[in-house]
């Protein structure tokens, strides 16, 4: 289930270094946590493999981080002349590396100028 | 107390239901915040998109005895906007995190709203008479010509339709690097805090060009972090005393007698883990969303993905009540993770100290009584929709053969999380916000 709106405050793929999967086959009775932990183990291999500092907590503090820089976007523009821009993959709000994000990238922000539908 | 039948057991009914009947959500109506005043006569909530919704609750009527007021809307305004930091290429949402009311001293109310950076103090003021019989003016506003003014007369004020204005009176700006997730206003009633992901800043109401820092977890290597505050309230008689939460699941008292700068707790309350139990997802699921202290401020609670716990605050090392919200999550939490529900956030709440109350999934809500040990789950639902029809406790059935009436848990719909929930202070009125509806259940008056 993909749910819409959802600030999500982790990255696929990084959880805390602190936490390394054990087989859960060690214990005789495996618990409901562990038997979840395993599923998600084989989806996921290189769950748990990145050391260094929380990624899910990084990730939280950066929450609303957009990064448009325009003199990059020109450079690139001018770099790229006739060719297209690489444009932004299905996921907006992940800035990779190697994408430069584009006025089109940000999402417009207009405040609320309709009545709240609470008090309709 | 709970439970269906028995003497002295509250039975909830439905009372109103507000907001937009359409399953087609706009972001903006997102409720994300709750909040009675201290009279109870109010209640505010506030959405996604930065603006609150205040409702009166009706003077009771004398002929309608089986009833208590309804509660019509009172006031709404715009109290945040969304805003670019393009120093830090930071999008600031408009988003209300939190609403806090202050006791009322005159005829106006004020309250606290914050979003992720900003908290303004709102002045709620009525006007409901003006001023006629100008000398220099016509009614409509128009200057006369003094020359034609012969006579003086002295302007008397005379009724008007009730107008409920909203103004800004506080700013309280640039004081938070990282988002913020509480704000709690002290005992004192002159001093407030508000927290972030690291740190955590005591502002006087009246002074808003300074505040104080008190807290600050923030690791001068950030690669070395390891939590970060997930709530943070002052304690409700003692104004030198207030908890904050973390993403850890433990919760640290301070005494801001002890120092200018509370890095150091006086209290750590953190239930031991069984080291055998632990799995990737046992930090994720012992974060604390929400922090309370009961009425007397003798307990708090706290609570986290699963649970809801009771601490006596002479105790720190267990809680002295744990009540499961939905244990049967716990076979679910990879889906959980993939999708992001892991990570929901859920507040609780109490009456007095002896019942609390927290959401769960499927638009289903919890109470647990303290003194019976009974829960009961209920739906908020437009289906219940009568006025004083008794809500029908719900049930999850876990794994095996569903009974009638029960729903299985992978029927529960995830889309529709309760995570903001308010009790009224003084009576047995509960307010349940839905995604973008507010219920309003009240118990059954004989």
């Amino acid at each position: 289930i993909v749910l819409p709106g959802c600030a999500s405050a982790r990255l696929k793929g990084s959880p805390p270094a602190s936490l390394f999967f054990q087989d859960a086959q060690e214990k005789g009775s495996v618990t409901p946590e562990r038997a979840e932990e395993a599923k998600l183990k084989a989806k996921y291999p290189n769950l748990g493999q990145k050391p260094g500092g929380s990624d899910f907590l990084m990730k939280r503090l950066q929450k609303g981080q957009k990064y448009f820089d325009s003199g990059d976007y020109n450079m690139a523009k001018a770099k790229m002349k006739n060719k297209q821009l690489p444009s932004a993959g299905p996921d907006k709000n992940l800035v990779t590396g190697d994408h430069i994000p584009t006025p089109q990238d940000l999402p417009q922000r207009k405040s609320s100028l309709v009545t709240s539908k609470l008090a309709g | 107390f709970l439970g269906a039948g028995g003497g002295n057991d509250i039975q909830w009914c439905f009372s109103q239901v507000k907001g937009a009947v359409d399953d087609d959500v706009a972001e903006a109506d997102i409720i994300s915040t709750v909040e009675f005043n201290h009279s109870g006569e109010l209640l505010a909530t506030g959405d996604k998109g930065g603006r609150v919704v205040i409702f009166q609750q009706e003077q009771e009527n004398k002929t309608q005895s089986h009833s208590r007021g309804e509660y019509n809307v009172y006031s709404t305004f715009q109290s945040h906007e969304p805003e670019f930091d393009y120093l830090k290429s930071l999008e600031i949402e408009e988003k209300i995190n939190k609403i806090r009311w202050l006791p009322q001293k005159n005829a106006a109310q004020f309250l606290l709203s914050t979003n992720d950076k900003t908290i303004k103090l709102w002045k709620i003021s009525e006007r409901d008479k003006r001023p006629e019989g100008y000398n220099l003016k016509e009614e409509d506003g128009r200057y006369r010509d003094p020359t034609t003014v012969t006579t003086l007369r002295v302007p008397v004020f005379r009724p008007m339709d009730l107008m409920v204005e909203a103004s800004p009176r506080r700013i309280f700006a640039n004081a938070h690097t990282y988002h913020i997730n509480s704000i709690s206003i002290n005992s004192d009633y002159e001093t407030y805090l508000s927290a972030d992901d690291l740190r955590i800043n005591l502002w006087h109401l009246e002074i808003t060009d300074r505040s104080f820092n008190i807290v600050d977890i923030k690791p001068a290597n950030m690669e070395e972090l390891t939590e970060v505050i997930t709530a943070a309230e002052f304690h409700p008689n003692s104004c030198n005393t207030f908890v904050y939460s973390s993403s850890k699941g433990t919760i640290r008292l301070c005494d801001m007698r002890a120092s200018a700068l509370c890095d150091r707790h006086s209290k750590l309350f953190e239930e031991p883990e069984d080291p055998s139990n632990r799995s990737f997802f046992s930090e994720i699921i012992s974060s604390i969303s929400d922090v309370k202290f009961s009425h007397s401020g003798r307990y708090m609670m706290t609570r986290d993905y699963l649970s809801v716990k009771i601490w006596d605050l002479n105790m720190e090392n267990r809680p002295v009540e744990t009540y499961q919200v939905h244990e049967y999550l716990r076979s679910k939490l990879c889906s959980l993770y993939e999708n992001d529900c892991i990570f929901d956030k859920f507040e609780c709440c109490w009456n007095g100290s002896d019942i609390v109350m927290t959401g769960s999934y499927n638009n289903f809500f919890r109470m647990f009584d303290r003194n019976t040990k009974r829960d009961i789950t209920l739906e908020a639902s437009r289906e219940n929709n009568k006025p004083r029809t008794i809500l029908k406790p719900r049930k999850v059935c876990a794994s095996g053969k569903r009974k009638k009436d029960e729903i299985s848990v992978d029927s529960l719909d995830f889309n529709k999380k309760i995570l903001h929930t308010a009790w009224h202070p003084k009576e047995n009125i509960i307010a349940v916000a839905t995604t973008n509806n507010l219920y309003i259940f009240q118990d059954k008056m004989n």
